[in-house]
C-alpha cells in the first residue's frame, strides 16, 4: 500500500526540503520505491538540494495540464536505486494547480510507488494546502524555538480539517520532526526544550535531528546528507527517524555537544 | 597542526564544498535567466520542434518518447529517445 508523507511546518527556512530529500533517500536504501515532489512552484529547490537541477525537462504543472506524461516527468535518481524526483514548475503560475488535476497525479504515483513524499511551500495558502490535501501521514517540521512552534501548530489545525482523510472523518497520522536542534544553546537553556514541545503540539516524536555543518555541506554538493555522509550525526538522526517511520522501535537520542581532549583541556565548561 | 588534530573530536575537514556549490549555482542561474526575459529556452524549442517533425511521419506514443537533458557549464545535451512501433520498421529500412 502506497503511503502519501506531506513534509510541512508553516514557517519557511526550517529544513522541508533538505527532511524530504534525506528522508527520501534513507526510503529508498530501505528498498523502498520513493518520489519526492516538489510543491513550491515558482521556487522549487528541492532539485538543486537533490542535485538533479540539470535535469528537468518537465515538472508538476506540465503533468497536471497533460503537457506531459508523469513517466516523462519523473527524474531518476542517479545514484539511488529506487529514488525519483517530480520537480515543481520554476516558470508558471502556482494557480495552474488544480484539486482535481494533483489528486489524479497522486492517484497514478500510487500506482508504482511505496512512498509519495510532497514537499510543501512554506505558508498557508494553496501550494500548502495542496501539498497536504491527499496526504495519509504528516510530517511537521520544527524549530525549537517560538515562532516556528506556532506556525506548526496552526499547520496540524489544517492538517485536522483541510485534508481529504479529515473530510471523510479520518485523521492524517501525523509526526514532529525537529531540525536545527543546538545542543550547545540547549544545555544553556536557550532553546524551547523538546518535552515543551510536544505538550504543546500533543504530536508524537519522530526524530531529532541537529543543527549541522554537514547539512549545508551537503546541499552545497546537491545530495541528500543521508546518502553524502551517512555517518554524520544528521544523517544518523534521519535515518533512525526513518526507520520510527517504517515501524521500528529505535531509541530516541536528544543530540549532546561532543567534546574533544583539546576542548577539555582548554578548560572549557562541560554541558 | 595535524598532531593536535589527534586530540580533537573533530575529523579531517571534508573538501570545501562552496565552490562546488557556486559552479552549480553559475550554471543553473545562467539557464534559468537566460528563460526568464521571454526568451524561450533552446533546448525547449529543440525538443518541441523534434518532436514535431517526427509526429509529422509517424504517429507518435506520448508514453513512448524520453527526453533527457543535461545542462552543463559549456555544452549541454539534449537526448530524445523515441521508441517506434515495430510495423513501421520496413516501411523506414526501405526509405532509409
Amino acid at each position: 500500500m502506497a503511503k502519501v508523507l506531506v513534509v510541512t511546518s508553516g514557517k519557511g527556512g526550517v529544513g522541508k526540503t533538505t527532511s524530504t530529500a534525506a528522508m527520501g533517500a534513507a526510503l529508498a536504501q530501505s528498498g523502498k520505491k520513493v518520489v519526492v515532489v516538489d510543491f513550491d512552484v515558482g521556487l522549487r529547490n528541492l532539485d538543486l538540494v537533490m542535485g538533479a537541477e540539470r535535469r528537468v525537462v518537465f515538472d508538476l504543472i506540465n503533468v497536471v495540464q497533460g503537457v506531459a506524461k508523469l513517466p516523462q516527468a519523473l527524474i531518476r535518481d542517479k545514484r539511488l536505486e529506487g529514488l525519483w524526483l517530480l520537480p515543481a514548475s520554476q516558470t508558471k503560475d502556482k494557480e495552474a494547480l488544480t484539486d482535481e488535476g494533483v489528486g489524479n497525479v497522486i492517484a497514478e504515483l500510487r500506482k508504482t510507488f511505496d512512498w509519495i513524499l510532497c514537499d510543501s511551500p512554506a505558508g498557508i495558502e494553496r501550494g500548502a494546502t495542496l501539498a497536504m490535501r491527499f496526504a495519509d501521514e504528516a510530517l511537521i517540521v520544527t524549530n525549537p524555538e517560538v515562532s516556528s512552534v506556532r506556525d506548526s501548530d496552526r499547520i496540524i489545525g489544517l492538517l485536522d480539517s483541510k485534508t481529504v482523510k479529515a473530510e471523510n472523518g479520518e485523521r492524517v497520522e501525523k509526526h514532529v520532526l525537529i531540525t536545527r536542534y543546538d545542543p550547545a544553546r540547549a544545555a544553556r537553556g536557550e532553546m524551547i526544550s523538546i518535552e515543551d514541545i510536544l505538550e504543546i503540539l500533543a504530536t508524537p516524536l519522530l526524530g531529532i535531528i541537529p543543527e549541522s555543518q554537514d547539512v549545508l555541506r551537503a546541499s552545497n554538493v546537491g545530495s541528500p546528507v543521508t546518502l553524502n555522509n551517512p555517518a554524520s550525526a544528521p544523517a544518523r538522526a534521519y535515518l533512525d527517524a526513518t526507520r520510527r517511520l517504517l515501524g521500528e522501535t529505535v531509541p530516541m537520542l536528544v543530540p549532546t555537544e561532543r567534546k574533544g581532549l583539546m576542548d577539555l583541556l582548554r578548560g572549557r565548561r562541560a554541558a | 597542526m595535524s598532531f593536535l588534530r589527534l586530540f580533537s573530536s573533530r575529523p579531517a575537514p571534508a573538501p570545501a564544498s562552496a565552490p562546488i556549490a557556486r559552479e552549480r549555482l553559475q550554471i543553473l542561474l545562467a539557464h534559468e535567466r537566460g528563460t526568464r526575459g521571454g526568451q524561450p529556452d533552446l533546448l525547449m524549442q529543440l525538443r518541441e520542434e523534434i518532436l514535431a517533425v517526427v509526429s509529422r511521419h509517424v504517429a507518435l506514443d506520448p508514453e513512448k518518447v524520453i527526453v533527457r537533458m543535461e545542462r552543463g557549464k559549456n555544452v549541454s545535451t539534449l537526448e530524445v529517445d523515441i521508441e517506434l512501433p515495430n510495423e513501421l520498421a520496413p516501411a523506414l529500412a526501405a526509405t532509409g
